[in-house]
């Protein structure tokens, strides 16, 4: 069966449909990973849109029970040049197809993905929708160019309630925008304690849960979008370490003032070059984000960057001059992508015990 | 880091001679990474004894001696160069091996040079087993259960402790020599014993075999600030078991899911780290297809022919960023040169698939043993890219070659069932064809897993080939149906046999329709960033990228993979090409598919197509760049035999045209232009059928040269004495008929010149001639060549550049000409004319300063000799002596027989150069790897025809102090003469035999010359081998003894008592 792919500039793709028959609009974005499509596909920060892969054979491993980022993927729809109807790989339980058509998401297989990538390359990103080969063009350019994109995406991934994963270690409270199940895996690693809250949390509530550090989650969309976020972090930043990622990353330095803006194509993908500038040394890192922070916007803040990316320059990182609080614009707990930066939740947990002892320290004193 | 300034020189070490496991790979890295430390303004300094390649240019470093890579020849360099630093990564196992030397020799301390790139340490932790496994243990990555072994009885221990099967590799050895998989005890015996024999330090690792694991490799690169990446990673569609040089691969990986490719990666970059190494380095994994259980299987500290793959695959040009890692330049600061505006710290995004096929020598060698096993056996490859991995490896099948335009054997319908699993089931060159046969008769791609391995992904995507047949066949001129076949990478050749109808048929129709083929970028980051690479890969898609200028354009073919008969030579002349081209101000487009050659790294040309070397592929971007013509010269065979069809279909041949091409090649017609000419050549005839053939032979008196009349390197081609073997060859070795007749030559046995020439319609320059060491019957690729010629009167070299001067202008060559001539009774014949580049074009230019590729372009683009100021005649002989020596593989080839004859046999050369022709020959034999003794053992067992001119060898071997050798009767042939010669077992015999003296390393050389048809000829293949596997000097020219002797006359001081006192004076006793 035929589908299509309308974009927002007029341009129409003819493929192969598979996944649901559902129709659906979004925002395409790319991403250049040559492996990790499950984790790519669950992974909640996409809420809402369309992805193409660049790598053109998606779906030969299967999908597996193992590396989904979340329970129910987010995303609007998927783009390949080639869906593997026939995985290989000895974890593999469903194709790409039969996967999707459970999740009711379209996918559309068979076109020049290289095509659509250079035109989102050259215009930036754009909308598109998914539909029926025999739909009229205009009338679905039309609809696709009244289309208003959702700004509710952090709710619309956040966890609904609260909830434990309990540790021995560090009680960790984390703020899960749209978290990758990655984020929780390497807490766990390290025995945290941890709570899993909404994103509408306040600061007063996440600190009557008594933590000793507080992680802020990737998520979807724009951090604008989440300005009671900016007001809980206002409200926790320097009486708990904090530890932010992606949106975390974002909301944080809108919280200390800076400002965001929306990147043109955004970095996705599994081998964005990361400096740290401490050390001089590179990390490849995963990257999801189509949103970053304005270098010239920190100059009056308390922030002070700590790594950029190699090939644009931008802000990867940030820390906190005087409270015990950084965060990253990349994914160091991967999944999909490389572990280089892995030890940043080491560094968490350091910070974490340093603050203890100072606390401690703090308290002893008083005490006596 | 910024780089160095405390080294002001360093020097590049190459890695000698084409063989099997070290082939052009190493031009390209070598060439890059001189480059490289060039633009940085380090005085480079290369070494290297092979003359076939772009590297030993003199523009390509500030010093370049050619001269053999030992210890000897490297120090003497070392102590006249004072270089700063030693760069030995890029001369594969033979750079990494020298430096190994050198150091412990404490040449390296005594001119204080320092190692750059992978230290001393880190080259031995690597390649010593037992340092590797202490190394992975410690950074607890797991190895095969495995064990060192010095003697045959530890590898008995060892089996019986962990079972078969059981893997041999030999340590310090290239490819794998010596090493293999046993099953048994009988097999254990022979592959241990032949791996001590290979190993210099007599070492084989042993270990319990993983065979039947998925293969991975990942190419890793460090910088000295520790930083890491990882070029690419490939997967091979064979499974662990066979050498990765000998199996087909994909990049990236395909069936691997993320977490198993962190998992790799996480233990490559922790390998590298662990290394300390500031470049590259490769490292070989082995992943169980069932869990997450892997096994680190090699690392392989430098740049390899892997490292090339990746590069060409990539993009992402690893050796010319390791040699700037290596002094200093951290990857952070480098450019990625492909975008031009990220960085060299990334990791390559691909969005195509990419596949290897290894091109193995079995049309050579048809003795060989096809099977495949950890010693590499592929003398080259080819690499195809695709956005489905059916298109990728469809057009990679087409890029081999062989005849095959699709994945079908031409016997197929002939073999039973049987036959068809035992090919797969035991891999050999053939298998992936055997594969598709299997699935043509329905055989399920489950059954074929059990049988092979393979993984279940792959053998899905050439079921999908192969159901698609049925689908193609049944549609007929169906739009759909064929642009799916064609997304599928089916050659219109193909599709033309599933409709029934001609190849031009189905091009003319996709012209039609529009079915065309557009042209993608390879730009290392999958479109995420713009770029201006001009490295394109066809494919069946909706945009074309690659952009036509209104510049006027030339197209160069290449010369596809190497091959025996077709090695690097024709690369460096095609590389020159393109260079003229160039520099006359045209566009330079090239069209290849070699993964290892400097001609396909996309910054030589203006544009690089990686696309199969037939028809319809070239065809495709003719017509879309619409070049002022194509170029076949330079591109070997591979480009000559395109010639005719491309101007079938309207495309200009530039150069010499096709009519007088072919009146070089067609028998008939040159014979026509010879007489024309008044050029004499041997006697000979055409035969079409046996009987013929006879009476041909008769009239012209034997021996006589036959052979097919179509032929390359000389297959086919046999020297016969007498009728009984020319029946013999008549009914065995060919297929004669009115289509394919044989040609039966006067065999004249003489002194064999050869001569190259350019040729501009008036001006006909020859930079020199070469006179072969062996005499005619010898392939001149086989022959030691000598320039200038040391024995030939003026007269006759008057004579060979009238000859030249008319075969050129009479034959309309415009551009370059390769003439082989005999010299018989004072009189010169032409044996053959070759109207394109020649094997010694890089040898020649090298020597005479005239770059002969280089201005036969500018020629063939119009321009005259003299306006290029040159003029008619030969050029002045230069001083000194020059000699190019071949170099064989046959040491990873059994079943090959190594006697020299009009087939040609090697893989390599390397060139000699001094100021004698015996300090020459000196030169380049030892740096063709011969060991030269100046006394010991010499083993002759020389066929009743040569018994006589043996003679004079053997007394100039006895005169040296040599122990003569020799079985019965040559023996007592020998003691006839008074030639002193020890008698020594026949195979076969009671006691000890020649074959024990041979293993036993007693013999420094042994002559053998071939007898046929009878028993001797099985028992001097048996010698021969022998010879071969215990690495002793076997000759089978009494030539090349001859010159061997010269060397070691040389080199000795005689030894003769005084002659006896006249009678009548002697001393009077009393």
């Amino acid at each position: 069966m035929k589908r299509k792919l309308v974009l927002e500039d007029g341009t129409v793709f003819i493929g192969e449909a598979f996944g649901a028959e559902a129709e659906k609009t979004g925002e395409i974005v790319f991403n250049t990973g040559m492996t990790g499509y499950q984790e790519i596909l669950s992974d909640p920060s996409y809420c809402g849109q369309i992805v193409t892969l660049t790598y053109p054979l998606v779906g030969n491993y299967g999908i597996n029970r193992d590396d989904f980022e979340s329970i129910n993927p987010a995303i609007h729809g998927f783009i390949v040049k080639e869906a593997a109807d026939f995985p290989s790989n000895w974890r593999s339980q469903l194709s790409l197809d039969e996967f999707f058509k459970m999740k009711n998401i379209p996918g559309i297989a068979g076109i020049d993905t290289r095509k659509l990538t250079r035109i989102i390359r050259k215009t930036g990103t754009l909308k598109g929708a998914l539909c029926a080969e025999n739909k009229s063009d205009a009338e679905v350019l039309a609809q696709l160019r009244a289309v208003v994109l959702p700004s509710d995406q952090v709710k619309r991934v956040s966890t609904k309630s609260s909830y434990p994963s309990p540790g021995r270690g560090c009680r960790v409270v984390v703020v899960d925008f749209g978290m990758k199940h990655g984020i929780l895996r390497e807490l766990n690693k390290r025995n945290c304690d941890v709570v899993v809250v909404p994103y509408n949390i306040t600061a007063q509530e996440i600190l009557s849960l008594s933590p000793d550090g507080i992680m802020l989650t990737n998520g979807p969309g724009d951090p604008k979008d989440v300005p009671q976020a900016i007001e809980m972090i206002k409200g926790i930043q320097g009486r708990v370490p904090l530890f932010g990622i992606c949106l975390g990353h974002q909301l944080f330095a809108l919280a200390n003032g800076a400002n965001t803006e929306k990147m043109k194509f955004g970095h996705r993908g599994s081998n964005h070059p990361v400096k740290d500038l401490s050390t001089g040394k590179i990390a490849i890192t995963s990257q999801n984000h189509g949103y970053t922070v304005e270098e010239s916007s920190l100059k009056d803040t308390q922030l002070e960057v700590t790594h950029i990316a190699i090939n644009d320059g931008t802000v990867e990182g940030l820390k906190h001059k005087q409270h015990s609080a950084f965060t990253v614009q990349y994914h160091p707990e991967a999944s999909p992508g490389p572990e280089d930066a892995n030890g940043l939740f080491d560094q968490f947990i350091s910070m974490i015990e340093a603050a203890k002892e100072e606390g401690e320290k703090t308290c002893q004193s008083v005490q006596i | 880091m910024p780089k160095r300034t405390d080294i002001k020189s360093i020097l590049v070490i190459g890695s000698g001679p084409i063989i099997i496991g070290q082939a052009a790979e190493f031009d390209y890295a070598g060439t890059q990474a001189c480059i490289a430390l060039k633009e940085e303004g380090y005085r480079v300094i290369l070494i290297n004894s092979n003359p076939a390649t772009i590297m030993t240019d003199t523009e390509i470093a500030d010093a370049v001696y050619i001269e053999p890579l030992t210890l000897e020849f490297v120090s003497g360099i070392i102590r006249k160069e004072r270089p700063d630093a030693l760069l030995p990564t890029l001369g594969g196992q033979t750079g990494l091996n020298l430096a190994v030397e050198l150091h412990n020799s404490g040449v390296l301390e005594e001119c204080n040079v320092e190692i750059l790139g992978t230290k001393l340490s880190a080259i031995e932790q690597a390649e010593d087993r037992d340092l590797f496994r202490n190394l992975m243990n410690d950074l607890g990555e797991p190895v095969p259960k495995s064990d060192i072994i010095h003697t045959l009885e530890e590898a008995y221990r060892f089996t019986e402790e962990v079972g078969f099967p059981i893997i041999v590799r030999p340590a310090f050895t290239l490819g794998g020599t010596g090493g293999g998989i046993c099953t048994n005890d009988e097999e254990l015996n022979e592959i241990v014993a032949s791996g001590l024999k290979h190993s210099p330090v007599t070492q084989c690792l042993i270990e319990k075999s993983i065979a039947g694991f998925k293969e991975i490799e990942y190419e890793v690169m460090r910088d000295s600030n520790d930083n890491a990446i990882v070029v690419c990673n490939m997967e091979n569609f064979d499974p662990v078991g066979i050498h990765t040089g000998d199996s087909i691969v994909a990049a990236p990986s395909q069936t691997l899911s993320d977490r198993e490719y962190q998992m790799l990666r996480n233990t490559s970059l922790k390998i590298i780290r662990a290394l300390k190494i500031e470049g590259g380095c490769n490292v070989q994994l082995a992943l169980d297809p069932d869990s997450f259980d892997y096994f680190v299987i090699e690392v392989n500290p430098r740049v390899s022919r892997s490292s090339a793959l990746a590069s060409k695959a990539t993009g992402y040009p690893i050796a010319k960023l390791a040699a700037k890692i290596a002094v200093g330049l951290t990857l952070d600061e480098m450019m990625n040169p492909v975008t031009g505006k990220t960085y060299a710290s990334f990791e390559p995004a691909l969005d195509y698939i990419v596949t290897k096929i290894p091109r193995w020598p079995f049309d050579k060698f048809e003795s060989a043993n096809r099977k495949l096993g950890t010693q590499m056996k592929a003398t080259g490859e080819v690499m195809a890219i695709g956005r489905t991995f059916e298109e990728s490896i469809l057009k990679a099948v087409r890029s081999l070659e062989t005849g095959q335009y699709h994945l079908e054997l031409k016997d197929a319908h002939s073999m039973d069932d049987r036959l068809i699993e035992k090919r797969i089931r035991k891999a050999g060159d053939e298998r992936i064809f055997f594969v598709a046969e299997a699935l043509r008769r329905g055989t399920s791609i489950e059954t074929i897993h059990d049988w092979s391995k393979i993984d279940l992904f792959f053998l899905k995507k050439l079921e999908n080939i192969i159901k698609f047949e049925v689908v193609l066949t049944d549609n007929i001129y169906e739009k759909e149906i064929a642009k799916k076949a064609k997304q599928m990478g089916f050659s219109d050749r193909a599709i033309s046999k599933f409709w029934g109808v001609q190849e031009r048929e189905v091009y003319s129709w996709r012209q039609e329709i529009g079915l065309i083929p557009v042209y993608k970028m390879v730009d290392t980051c999958a479109a995420e960033f713009e770029s201006e690479t001009p490295y394109f890969y066809g494919t069946y898609e909706e945009e074309n990228e690659s952009v036509v200028t209104d510049r006027k354009s030339v197209i160069v073919l290449g010369s596809g993979p190497i091959r025996i008969g077709q090695g690097v030579e024709f690369d460096y002349a095609t590389v020159h090409s393109v260079w003229a081209i160039k520099q006359a101000g045209y566009e330079a487009i090239i069209i290849n598919n070699n993964p290892e050659t400097v001609s396909t790294d996309f910054s030589i040309s203006d544009k690089l197509y990686f696309e199969p070397l037939i028809i319809e592929d070239v065809m495709n971007i003719i017509d879309l760049e619409k070049p002022e013509g194509v170029i076949v010269q330079f591109g070997g065979q591979t480009a000559i035999n395109l010639a005719d069809k491309l101007v079938e279909r309207g495309v200009k041949i530039l150069g010499t045209s096709l009519e007088d091409l072919d009146r070089a090649e067609n028998r008939d017609k040159f014979e026509q232009a010879l007489t024309q000419l008044e050029v004499p050549q041997p006697k000979g005839k055409t035969a079409t059928s046996v009987s013929d053939a006879v009476i041909i032979a008769e009239e012209i008196g034997y021996p006589v040269l036959v052979r097919p009349s179509y032929v390359l390197g000389g297959r086919a081609m046999e020297i016969v004495y007498k009728e009984e073997e020319l029946l013999h060859y008549m009914k065995n070795a060919v297929n004669v008929n009115p289509e394919q007749p044989v040609l039966i030559d006067r065999y004249l046995t003489g002194k064999e010149i050869e001569v190259d020439a350019i040729s501009d319609g008036t001006d006909v320059l020859i930079p020199g001639i070469m006179e072969h060491i062996e005499r005619a019957g010898v392939h001149s690729g086989d022959s030691i060549a000598v320039y200038p010629p040391q024995s030939l009167t003026q007269d006759i070299k008057d004579k060979i550049v009238t000859y030249t001067t008319k075969l050129a202008k009479g034959l309309n060559i415009i551009g370059l000409l390769n003439i082989q001539y005999v010299v018989s009774n004072n009189e010169v014949f032409v044996l053959e004319v070759n109207p394109r580049s020649s094997r010694t074009i890089p040898f020649l230019s090298k020597i005479t300063n005239v770059g002969m590729a280089n201005l036969a372009t500018k020629v063939i683009l119009g321009e005259k000799l003299v306006n290029l100021g040159y003029s008619s005649g030969l050029i002045p002989e230069k001083p000194g002596v020059f000699v190019k020596v071949p170099v064989f593989s046959f040491a990873k080839l059994r079943g090959v027989d190594i006697t020299l004859g009009p087939e040609m046999k090697s893989t390599g050369e390397v060139m000699g150069k001094d100021f004698t022709l015996e300090k020459a020959l000196y030169k380049g034999l030892i740096a063709s790897g011969i060991k030269i003794q100046a006394h010991g053992k010499v083993i002759l067992t020389i066929a009743e025809k040569d018994k006589e001119e043996a003679l004079s060898i053997a007394s100039r071997f006895y005169n040296l102090g040599f122990k003569l050798l020799a079985t019965e009767g040559t023996a007592a042939y020998f003691k006839n003469a008074g030639i002193p010669a020890s008698v020594v077992g026949k195979i076969g015999t009671e006691g000890p035999t020649l074959l024990d003296v041979i293993r036993n390393g007693e013999a420094g050389f042994v002559i053998n010359t071939l007898t046929k048809g009878k028993q001797p000829e099985r028992d001097g293949f048996r010698i021969r081998r022998e010879s071969v596997e215990n690495g002793v000097a076997c000759l089978t020219s009494l030539d090349t003894a001859k010159a061997i002797l010269r060397v070691i006359e040389s080199m000795s001081f005689s030894a003769e008592a005084m002659q006896p006192a006249e009678r009548g004076t002697e001393v009077v006793h009393s």
